[in-house]
């Protein structure tokens, strides 16, 4: 279980500049190695457990609302991304309607053009359509 | 020396003084307090989504306003902790115990009064240690040379590691992991570009808010999506209801006291956290109350001590990240970062070249203390309000606001990508329970670990046997051995008793 330490990262640089990080890589390696032999016997921890609940909608909604802001951000401009992630993160909480998120997402927006492009002027243009 | 101090201390004040730094000190102190409130932000996602706005002041105002972030959010925190039994931040955990308690008897006002006389109490204490001690460690500072400078740094990161909750070698491997992310980009000895898997954009090093944002801001909605209760019905208070009776503050005076002590000693250690410091503010004044039985039941000593502790511990803290440039935690290590971005190395130097900031950094804690004082009496019911603005209108927005401020620190939607990356990371980390503020000290402080200790090797013709022959140096590594080696004795300890138990409990199994 406690595995997911022992990242082999290979060092390919020439000994000057890739020295540090192998050893660093090589300490990782013996902590890693370390950890995974305690799992085999796991200690009881002190601090009470919190049950793991997967909570998929919540996690897919949240990813997929900042991967949707940087490709709408990327092909459509600041307004279009604003909308996309505070809609789609919106959606990932049980308690919300598609109505609900479509104001707080519309609010948002409107945020948004206030805040980041009247008074901080955000190095990105509210709409484009270009394809660079 | 002392009288040197204090009218450098007198030109800090005319400095925080001037209308411009003082409206920016109250803004991050407003801001900070206000972020503080809100459930499931804590001040390290308070100052990351925050250091890019900070980006088009000048350097002085800009350091005034991220500490005022700082203090002010975990002013805010308290309130939180408070009222509605929420922890927004983990130092706050403790706060809980016999805070909620208290606001179920009606006296959650008093409670918080409480907690505001002592953060100010230890806040001004902790401000006079950093104005004496600071000119004193300034003059050992300036021996200091790379060899020196990479002891200490190994001792922060041990300590740092070492000394968080939970499992020590856990917290090593995730200071290792940090110094890993630290050594991505352009090598600045050699101009070879190191672990960039092929993106161009990854050759100008990982962008410290995107890191910051994604393994504080990203992991923490990941964990808490769907999981964070409603809060229907928070008590209603009055700022009257805040003024602590005579006897309930002879209550708290020494505990207080207690708890300032501890916070400063704390403070000037590398690598402490705050959440241990105040576990442990409670737990010794649990130890030598009178009557134990009444903590968790609503003592206001078990609300004033820890709060004294982290407050003192927050101001001590800055010593060592301004005159040595080392960061003593991960909200430190932020803070040091974002020098950096404005162009100040911290350390001996910056006290002296950059005498403004800093007197007008320690002037602005106070004046900033005081602005919190004022802030919050009169604002306490907006608190409470905010306190109740659901979770699912929270998170959206606050996401949004993290894209923004990521994407306008650098006009890059790469580090928005990053900022993905990592709050992926993040969750996977933290469901194996691996401690995840580490990784930030050792992302800020593996560049300058690296460079060091190559300057310090390079200086001793290769000799690696420098770092125990220089005697400043020795002492460092022998408390840094010290450490180390008192953390596995534990483990051995602990994995002995443990083993012993087993045995006892499969005896009393077998004959049956």
């Amino acid at each position: 279980m406690m595995q997911a330490q022992t990242y082999q990262i290979g060092t390919l640089d020439d000994m000057g500049p890739g020295y540090f990080p192998f050893a660093i890589g090589a300490l990782m390696a013996i902590t890693g190695i370390t950890i995974a032999l305690g799992a085999r016997h796991p200690a009881k921890d002190l601090i009470a457990e919190k049950s793991f609940v997967f909570e998929w909608r919540g996690w897919i909604c949240i990813c997929l609302s900042i991967v949707a802001f940087v490709v709408l951000g990327h092909f459509g401009g600041l307004l279009p991304a604003t909308f996309a992630i505070v809609f789609l993160s919106a959606l990932g909480d049980r308690e919300n309607t598609w109505k609900s998120a479509l104001i707080l997402a519309a609010l948002m927006c409107c945020v948004c053009f206030v805040v980041f492009s009247l008074l901080l002027r955000v190095q990105l243009p509210l709409f484009q359509w270009s394809i660079r | 020396m002392i009288e040197q101090a204090l009218v450098d201390l007198w030109h800090g004040f005319a400095v925080a003084g001037e209308p411009h730094n003082l409206m920016w000190s109250f803004i991050g102190v407003l801001i900070g307090n206000l972020i503080g409130v809100l459930p499931g932000m804590g001040a390290l996602s308070a100052i990351s989504m925050l250091l890019p706005l900070t980006y088009g002041l000048h350097v002085v105002p800009a350091v005034l306003m991220l500490a005022g972030i700082f203090y002010g959010s975990q002013y805010g925190g308290a309130i939180g902790a408070i009222l509605l039994n929420l922890p927004c931040h983990p130092p706050h955990a403790v706060t809980c115990l016999d805070g909620y308690p208290l606001t179920k008897q009606g006296r959650g006002g008093t409670a918080l009064g409480i907690t505001m006389i002592s953060s100010f109490f230890a806040a001004s204490f902790g401000i006079l240690v950093m104005v004496f001690a600071s000119p004193l460690l300034l003059k050992v500072a300036f021996k200091f040379g790379p060899t020196e400078i990479f002891s200490i740094m190994l001792l922060g990161l041990v300590c740092g590691g070492t000394l968080s909750r939970g499992s020590a070698l856990k917290g090593v491997s995730m200071t290792l992991f940090g110094l890993l992310a630290g050594a991505v980009g352009t090598d600045v000895n050699s101009g070879v570009a190191r672990f960039t898997f092929g993106f161009p954009e990854l050759t100008d090093k990982l962008e410290l808010v995107a890191l910051a944002l994604g393994l504080f801001g990203v992991t923490e909605f990941l964990i808490n999506i769907n999981r964070m209760d409603a809060v229907i019905a928070g008590p209603t208070l009055k700022w009257r209801d805040m003024r602590p009776s005579r006897g309930e503050m002879k209550e708290a005076f020494w505990p207080m006291v207690r708890g300032t002590l501890v916070g400063t000693l704390f403070g000037a250690m590398p690598g402490t956290g705050p959440t241990i410091t105040t576990f442990l503010a409670y737990a010794l004044e649990r130890k030598i109350s009178k009557n134990p039985e009444s903590f968790g039941k609503g003592a206001i000593a078990g609300v004033a001590s820890p709060e004294a502790a982290s407050h003192s511990k927050t101001q001590v803290d800055f010593i060592p990240t301004m005159s040595l440039g080392i960061p003593g935690d991960a909200v430190m290590a932020l803070i040091l970062g974002a020098l950096l971005i404005h162009g100040i190395t911290p350390g001996p130097e910056l006290v002296t070249q950059h005498a403004d900031l800093f007197w007008g950094l320690i002037a602005s804690f106070w004046i900033g203390n005081i602005l919190l004082v004022i802030l919050n009496v009169p604002l306490i019911g907006l608190w409470v309000k905010l306190l109740r603005v659901p979770y699912r209108f929270l998170l959206p927005s606050a996401l949004f606001f993290i894209a923004v401020g990521v994407y306008s620190t650098n006009n890059s939607l790469f580090e928005v990508g990053e900022v993905l990356f990592f709050g992926l990371i993040g969750v996977v980390f933290v469901s194996l329970k691996f401690p995840v503020s580490p990784i930030l000290l050792g992302y800020v402080l593996g560049p300058m670990v690296e460079e060091n200790f190559r300057r310090a090797v390079l200086l001793s013709n290769g000799e690696i046997s420098v770092f125990v022959e220089k005697p400043i140096s020795a002492v460092f590594m022998g408390i840094t051995a010290t450490v180390l080696l008192l953390q596995i004795y534990f483990a051995i300890q602990r994995g002995r008793s443990i083993r012993l138990c087993r045995r006892k409990a499969n005896k009393e199994h077998l004959p049956g």
